[in-house]
């Protein structure tokens, strides 16, 4: 409950911030709570894919469609960029402008690269007849896993806007709260992404 | 692939007469209302005070009036239900054909639950919360304007199905496979998901708005075991909300992939489960009645202690008693369904816990009761509601043991007996105590009193009517009577019928006083101000402030070091204080972007639900347009100057000192 007043405290010496109404740690906080909502989407169609796994219809089962090999890439690569994430926090900290949009650039890519694959692999399952139509265990996955990349490429999109701000006014204290807001989206959505990988995946390939 | 309009074509046109003459009355008094606002020139006060403003308070009397306009809808339905069934006995179709009465009981539930009692709560919180914990905002001011109009647009999706197609016929659950396409192939359904989806996320928005109000901004000193004790009902509820919401939002979504993209989540080919829907639903559906519930629980606990002139009695054990009550409220979603066949044990488990959650219940009614106990209780319109109340609802909870029973269900199950508990639990619970927390906080928020007179006839009537509307639905259940019956052929009914339909007249004759109530209140406000800003000798610091407040709330924050903080202040005299001079105030400024996204976002619930793609595609991007526009808008606020504040608060002063 100190910890509460201390908090308070702070929202008081931002209230004289000149540029914006929210005080930084007020807007992160906030945005930690709406990561726990999402958190709760997940926690659903995880819960759903857990119901429907096994209702192939006939059709196809998880280890009859995943190609490990392709997903340990697509992994590897989202796992690198919450690293080169880390890296551009580290930079915007210093206040080292180019060092922060050099990192967020290379995160960009390896989340394209994430992104690029995964779209590949549902094309490919696609064409070969294993669409989301095909079954209740499909049709659970493509939810599960788009749903995940969808938040993946909204981040991208964030995160190509957040540099544009960059760039342009700097490393402002407005600029460095969406960075912090952004980061946390970012880990956030790896923790999610080692949560398909293990029981999607992993467990669906057994 | 579908034309320029999509599904839309003439043939949504209604044809139905009842429907045909309700159109007309509301566009006849649409057009009376926008006459009014037009030739009172008040459509930039409209504009730039109200529709565009970031103030709590604000938005908190727009909530409200969007809950009484959504309440007359609601209650426009239920009485011509009741009509219907006094008039369909013994064979006879009545007025209502199924496929027109099956939308108005699905539309009833949903306007009441998401479009009436939410905003309603939502409302009172926005108004009452920050205000109590000496804030002058929520933290994200302009995300609360977009919440309301995100509510404002799933209600305007609503009330467009009246208008253009149909509504669910499905009832207020949309249980798959009736809600797949296969069986409900209209629009109904969509009007119904996106109607739901929108506001539902809206109402995540707030509580996370709120909810880091309440842990981030309260004032100096307030720690939370200080908070009064309806925010505390809130933070709970918002909590709640900020768990279960998020839920909704997912099967809503997985709906809509079955409804548009042929996906098997709920359907009865390809694997799908239906069940999984109903346990979802119900996942987001029973947090969701404490979410209503809880905050009306905090309104008459500040509503007994005020009128008793005494402190709440056990605080803490009420703190505690809500905090299980939320928790609870989480395991116990199977109680909906014990009939779908899950073992023994676990009905028994999701029974047990939902009779525990009598016991943190019954904690909150002793306190009341020991509050009131050598009190001396004023008898105001607030208090009748909560005596009210407190009577109405100990039946409800009662009814909801037994039905907790799973053996009992059995036999009860989606019979009118379960109608009954609800209605007795969520009018005599939730509804009651919004309308008394409306008559407690009305002087606070517009300045004036509300009449007396008709404040208790509205009271007295609701209370009646709804005695006389929902015991005899407890019979009819115990007769073996299903609830959504379009027309009875059994004559030990009827009796029980037309009573309740006399129930329905006498609640209508409830809200016909309230809406009275209000222009005569309205009418005859300047001999009825509330000039001290205190008018109930209140405990809470939102007394402390002005009738109407300060639209910067407080000019200091004030330093808390009691539950009662304002009744602290008074009672060693640091009330009332002139200062020698003022800081500046540090405000946000109104914003046109949440509007503009609202009614993109209505557009886009349209677009999605006659399927015309194009406009589904340019709605949506523009509302991440306008958003992000708004998030790189660095004139985003203001400082109120010394002097001006200075002015305010020796006009308030002196005001008090002349009360």
């Amino acid at each position: 409950m100190s910890t509460a007043m201390n908090t308070h405290d702070a929202h008081e010496a931002g209230a004289h911030h000149d540029e914006h109404h929210d005080t930084g740690s007020n807007t992160v906080f906030g945005f930690w709570l709406y990561l726990m909502t999402d958190c709760l989407l997940f926690a659903s169609i995880f819960a759903t894919y857990a119901v429907l796994f096994m209702n192939t219809a006939g059709g196809v089962s998880g280890k009859d469609i995943f190609d490990l090999e392709l997903i340990l890439a697509g992994t590897a690569a989202l796992l690198f960029s919450s690293i080169t994430y880390g890296f551009a926090m580290i930079s915007a900290h210093r206040k080292n402008k180019a060092g922060t949009l050099g990192w967020l650039a290379v995160t960009f890519l390896f989340g394209a690269c994430f992104i690029a694959l995964e779209i590949y692999e549902f094309h490919h399952l696609i064409v070969n007849g294993h669409g989301p139509q095909a079954s209740a265990f499909l049709s659970a996955f493509f939810t599960l896993v788009g749903t995940h990349g969808l938040h993946v490429t909204a981040g991208m999109i964030w995160m190509v806007i957040l540099m544009i701000e960059v760039a342009k006014t700097g490393l402002t204290g407005r600029a460095i709260t969406r960075i912090s807001c952004l980061s946390l989206f970012w880990h956030f959505l790896d923790v999610v992404w080692i949560c398909v990988f293990t029981v999607v995946y992993l467990m669906g390939a057994i | 692939m579908s034309g320029f309009l999509g599904k839309l074509s003439w043939d949504a046109l209604p044809y139905d007469p009842i429907v045909i003459t309700t159109l007309c009355v509301v566009a006849v008094v649409g057009a009376l209302v926008a006459f009014l606002v037009i030739k009172n020139n008040l459509l930039g006060v409209l504009w730039r005070d109200w529709l565009t403003s970031v103030d709590h308070k604000k938005l908190g009397i727009m909530y409200i009036v969007l809950a009484l306009i959504m309440l007359m809808r609601g209650f426009a339905d239920a009485i011509m239900m009741r009509l219907q069934l006094a008039l369909a006995t013994n064979g006879d179709p009545g007025y209502l054909p199924p496929h027109h009465y099956d939308q108005i009981f699905t539309a009833h539930g949903v306007i009441m639950i998401i479009f009436m009692a939410m905003p309603f709560m939502i409302g009172l919180m926005n108004i009452v919360v920050p205000l109590q914990i000496g804030a002058r905002d929520v933290a994200f001011p302009f995300l609360n304007n977009l919440s309301f109009w995100l509510a404002a647009s799933g209600a305007i999706l609503v009330n467009i199905s009246l208008g253009l197609g149909e509504f669910a016929k499905t009832g207020w659950v949309a249980y798959p496979p009736l809600a797949g396409l296969e069986y409900s192939p209209g629009v109904g359904v969509d009007y119904y998901i996106w109607a739901l989806q929108i506001s539902g996320i809206g109402t995540t928005l707030t509580a996370v708005n709120f909810l880091a109000t309440v842990f981030k901004m309260r004032a100096p000193g307030m720690k939370l075991m200080d908070m009064p004790i309806f925010t505390w009902t809130c933070t709970w509820a918002n909590i709640l909300i900020a768990a279960s919401f998020p839920i909704l939002t997912a099967v809503l979504a997985m709906l809509t992939l079955d409804r548009y993209l042929d996906f098997h989540f709920f359907t009865n080919d390809g694997g799908g489960n239906s069940m999984m829907y109903i346990n979802l639903f119900w996942a987001w559906g029973h947090p969701e009645v404490y979410i209503l519930v809880l905050p009306a629980f905090g309104i008459f606990s500040e509503i007994v202690s005020t009128f008793t002139g005494k402190r709440l009695f056990g605080y803490k054990s009420m703190v505690w008693a809500t905090a299980s009550i939320s928790i609870l409220g989480f395991i116990v979603w199977l109680h909906h369904f014990f009939t779908m066949g899950s073992s023994a044990n676990v009905n028994a488990f999701f029974g047990i816990m939902t009779m525990i959650i009598a016991v943190p219940t019954g904690v909150k009614l002793f306190n009341w009761l020991f509050t009131m106990y050598r009190g001396r209780l004023r008898i105001t319109v607030p208090v009748l509601w909560t005596l009210g109340f407190m009577v109405t609802f100990t039946i409800g909870g009662m009814t909801g043991v037994l039905l907790a029973v799973p053996g009992a269900d059995y036999v009860l199950h989606n019979s009118l007996f379960l109608i009954a508990h609800f209605h007795n639990t969520i009018i005599g619970g939730a509804v009651f105590g919004y309308l008394a927390g409306f008559a407690f906080w009305f002087p606070k928020a517009m300045g004036f009193h509300l009449n007396v007179k008709l404040g208790k006839a509205a009271f007295w009537c609701w209370l009646v009517g709804f005695f006389l509307a929902f015991m005899p639905l407890y019979v009819l259940g115990f007769l073996g009577m299903t609830r959504r019956l379009n027309h009875t052929d059994n004559p030990d009914w009827n009796i029980w019928l037309y009573i309740a339909l006399v129930g329905a007249i006498v609640i209508f004759a409830g809200i016909a006083c309230q809406l009275l109530q209000l222009y005569v209140s309205f009418r005859d406000r300047k001999q009825n101000l509330d000039t001290t800003g205190d008018p109930w000798n209140g405990h809470t610091l939102e007394w402390s402030t002005a009738s109407p407040p300060q639209f910067y709330n407080f000019a200091e924050v004030p330093v808390v070091s009691d539950i009662d903080a304002f009744t602290d202040m008074k009672e060693k005299g640091t009330a009332y204080q002139r200062k020698e001079s003022y800081a500046p105030i540090h405000m946000p400024k109104n914003t046109s972007a949440g509007i503009i996204m609202g009614g993109l976002l209505t557009a886009f619930g349209f677009a999605m639900i006659w399927h015309i793609w194009w406009l589904a595609i340019a709605s949506l991007v523009g509302t991440v347009v306008t958003f992000i526009v708004r998030a790189y808008t660095t004139d985003v606020d203001y400082y109120v100057q010394p002097d001006e504040v200075a002015q305010i608060e020796n006009e308030h002063l002196d005001n008090v000192a002349k009360g």
